[in-house]
């Protein structure tokens, strides 16, 4: 009876062995694992953040390039920054969708900014040689500092340094970064003399978390992004940065060796048509009516005649 | 290996050892955070643990129950329940209370289930009520596994704990978002190393705990060492395995 | 909940993700542990040293262990590979207690009984100990099952796809739909994969059909097995 069970055990031994071996080649053959830059010259690999309005603008271009005639591997959905960053400067990845000034803030944390085609420029220049920037969109999704309307109202509050007419603590809420960066709670004391009671983290990137502490008052001033489509609602307020503490952030797409002349053509052609009105109501229509990337971009496009 | 070295750096600088986001005030935070989360989940499993190890029902129900709680993500009850309540503990209290159930419920019914039923007989023929016996026979008897059950717990909790952070200004946890976005490996690493050493002292508190509560001449569902007895039927010992106070890592 | 049914294929997508995370990990944390465990259980001073090892390695929190590990096996920080790893040393960590201890639970009787009968140690522990041991290695087996796939969710955190992927999105979008469609998935998951081992385990050791799950088998049924 034994002399079977080994031989079943043996078996199934076998069998699950086979079955790691099968799912780890599976796995390092995955394209997520070992990103196919050195697979087929044809294919463009796309990237987006773990972002769904970046996710949005890469599938955009996915389709735009698909319908050019071009063969897309998407890799969606792959982290922050922090995480995405080196793979891209490796070549990985040959399309991806980013913001000028938060990307050049990343690349050189010294860098001065300016205007957007300033930052723009300082952008092309900051990149490293194996990685250009297309033409940037109207589009832009910056960081902001944001109260609501009602405390906006309250304290008679228009622009960043006007905080200080707030006679109530205020808290600030946003990224965890948020609290170390050179536009953060710091540079509010550095620059406008705004002293802050508190920082609270809301891992969701201005999301609607964010904005319920913002409502709920837990905190008073966060940092939402511009084309949230929470600023729709009209209870939310950005107040107005004109010694521009942040940098302008167009959306813009990075692009590998890999994209000829034909490739770009057509991403210079989505980016013009991608205004900052486009980007709150693509938004909108992922986090309101809950509507899946890719049906969001076809509609567009086909609107707009793209595909 | 340059971030052991700003691992290092970061650990015994002086300034990550002061005020309201130092080292200190950092861990009490988590420490007391850890407290309160398996004081609720023992206020919660420990009387249902009692319950269904003293009377023999619902233990079906309650490792099934156990079971799929236990394959609950933390991130994603945290994630839920914050869009609910909003920022703060509340949303990790919840998510962390749920985490840490499991194992106190499993060491509670596993605790009165591994004492000899002829003792329970016993007392019972001396002229013991039901309390008495929960009180005075089941529930020293049962101290070694439900102390194994929190701490399990309590190790769970401490690691998964730093999911706080993604909602609340609290706990060791910023320091890995923080350090993780701003590609601070040293503060990332250095916060690790922070919860592993409260884990690590956690632990000699438990081991010792567990020591200290058993009974003078009792061994029994002492699950020490195993390799001593013969014949000897240990059914304390496959139900802590089975129903899991054994550790179980679940965030 | 609409949110649910438009997104079947999204969900279904980050499933098959989860399973490539889960399934190797679970598989190899049993087939690394079984030495370690092995080892620990023979012998009391590497009992000590490897037991207080994995106990330290489950202290460690998950997040920032992936992201040192690419540093430290030099894979790409959102590689599939990468929570592999991480997740079959919490595997390990689990596993190498349970095998030592169900080893340990092995009727030290038997274990003579088999050494009389002409037994080496090294068939007596593949034959005699180990299908023993079997019904607790599964019971610890399971919990890792439901443990692995449970954490690999907080991959997505660095962006590792998974059913926590759901999580995240739905965080950012506020679609609660979305992160409950992940829970729930996750935890479907989690309980097919536990029965899926029970079913094996089934297969593997008949003999605990008939009796009770445990060590409680009978020492002459054991005799009746090793002879037969």
């Amino acid at each position: 009876m034994f002399a079977m069970n080994r031989g079943r055990l043996t078996l199934i031994g076998v069998v699950a062995v086979g079955a790691v071996v099968a799912l780890a080649g599976c796995a390092s053959g995955d394209p997520l694992a070992e990103p196919a830059s050195s697979a087929g010259g044809s294919t463009i690999v796309v990237g987006s953040q773990a972002y769904y309005s970046n996710e949005i603008i890469a599938e955009i271009y996915s389709q735009a390039l698909e319908a050019g005639g071009f063969t897309v591997d998407r890799q969606f959905q792959i982290g922050q920054r922090e995480v995405y960053l080196p793979d891209i400067e490796a070549g990985k990845i040959d399309v991806f969708p980013e913001y000028t000034g938060d990307l050049l803030q990343a690349l050189d944390k010294t860098a001065a900014g300016g205007t957007s085609d300033e930052t723009y420029e300082q952008l092309q220049a900051a990149l490293p040689d194996n990685l250009r920037v297309l033409d940037q969109a109207g589009a832009s999704d910056q960081n902001s500092w944001t109260v609501t309307a009602d405390f906006a109202t309250k304290y008679n509050l228009t622009d960043i340094a006007s905080l200080i007419n707030v006679s109530v603590p205020i808290t600030v809420g946003g990224n965890s970064e948020l609290e170390t960066r050179p536009y953060g709670p710091t540079a509010l004391k550095e620059k406008y003399g705004i002293q802050t009671a508190g920082f609270k983290p809301v891992e969701d990137g201005g999301g609607p978390l964010t904005v319920k502490a913002l409502e709920d008052g837990d905190i008073q001033l966060a940092n939402i992004y511009t084309a949230s489509p929470a600023f729709e609602s009209g209870n939310l307020v950005v107040l107005e940065d004109p010694d521009a503490l942040f940098l302008p952030s167009n959306v813009v797409p990075v692009v590998s060796d890999k994209i000829d002349d034909a490739a770009a053509a057509i991403l210079n052609k989505v980016s013009a048509a991608l205004t900052e009105d486009t980007l709150v109501q693509l938004n909108s229509q992922s986090v309101n009516d809950e509507l899946s990337a890719d049906k969001i971009a076809t509609a567009w496009l086909t609107k707009e005649k793209l595909i | 290996m340059n971030f052991v070295t700003e691992t290092v750096a970061w650990l015994i600088d002086p300034a990550n050892w002061v005020g309201a986001g130092g080292i200190p005030t950092r861990l009490v935070q988590h420490l007391l955070f850890t407290l309160v989360t398996l004081v609720l989940a023992a206020v919660i499993a420990v009387p249902i643990g009692f319950l269904i190890g003293h009377t023999g029902r619902g233990r079906g129900l309650a490792v099934a129950t156990s079971g799929a709680f236990r394959a609950i993500p933390t991130l994603g009850l945290l994630t839920l329940v914050a869009l609910w309540v909003g920022i703060g503990l509340n949303a990790p209290y919840v998510a962390l209370t749920v985490l840490a159930i499991p194992p106190i419920l499993a060491g509670a019914y596993t605790g009165f289930e591994a004492i000899d039923r002829k003792i329970i007989d016993a007392a019972r023929a001396v002229g013991m009520s039901e309390a008495q016996i929960v009180l005075k026979v089941e529930l020293p008897l049962g101290l070694p596994l439900l102390i194994g059950g929190l701490r399990s717990a309590t190790l769970q909790v401490v690691a998964t704990a730093t999911l706080a952070a993604y909602v609340a200004d609290f706990g060791l946890g910023r320091y890995l978002f923080e350090g993780l976005r701003i590609r601070d490996y040293g503060e990332m690493l250095g916060g690790s190393i922070l919860v592993i050493l409260l884990a690590i002292v956690l632990e000699g508190v438990f081991a010792l705990a567990q020591k200290l509560v058993v009974p003078r001449g009792v061994t029994a569902g002492l699950p020490t060492d195993i390799r001593d007895g013969s014949s000897r039927s240990r059914p304390a010992m496959e139900s802590t395995i089975k129903e899991g106070t054994s550790h179980v890592r679940n965030e | 909940m609409t949110w649910i049914w438009s997104n079947l294929d999204l969900i279904w997508d980050r499933t098959f993700d989860h399973l490539i995370l889960s399934v190797p990990s679970i598989i190899l944390s049993f087939v690394i542990a079984l030495p370690f465990g092995a080892l620990a259980h023979r012998y009391r001073t590497s009992r000590a040293v490897i037991l207080t090892t994995v106990g330290l390695l489950y202290a460690i929190p998950s997040l920032p262990l992936f992201i040192v590990l690419p540093f430290i096996v030099g894979t790409s920080i959102r590689s599939p590979l990468n929570l592999i790893i991480a997740l079959t040393l919490y595997g390990v960590a689990l596993m190498v207690r349970v095998v030592a201890d169900g080893l340990g639970s092995v009727d030290r009787d038997v274990q003579q009984s088999a050494t009389a009968v002409g037994f080496s140690g090294w068939t007596s522990f593949w034959q005699v100990e180990l299908p023993l041991a079997g019904p607790v290695l599964l019971a610890g087996l399971r919990v890792v099952a439901v443990s692995t796939v449970s954490l690999a969710t907080v991959g997505a955190v660095i962006g590792a796809q998974s059913l926590g992927s759901l999580f995240t999105d739905g965080f950012q979008r506020g679609i609660q739909a979305e992160i409950i469609a992940g829970t729930l998935a996750t935890v479907l998951l989690a309980l097919v994969l536990d029965a899926i081992l029970v079913l094996i385990g089934r297969l593997l050791m008949p003999w605990t059909r008939r009796s009770a799950i445990g060590v409680r088998v009978r020492p002459d049924t054991v005799a009746q097995e090793v002879t037969a």
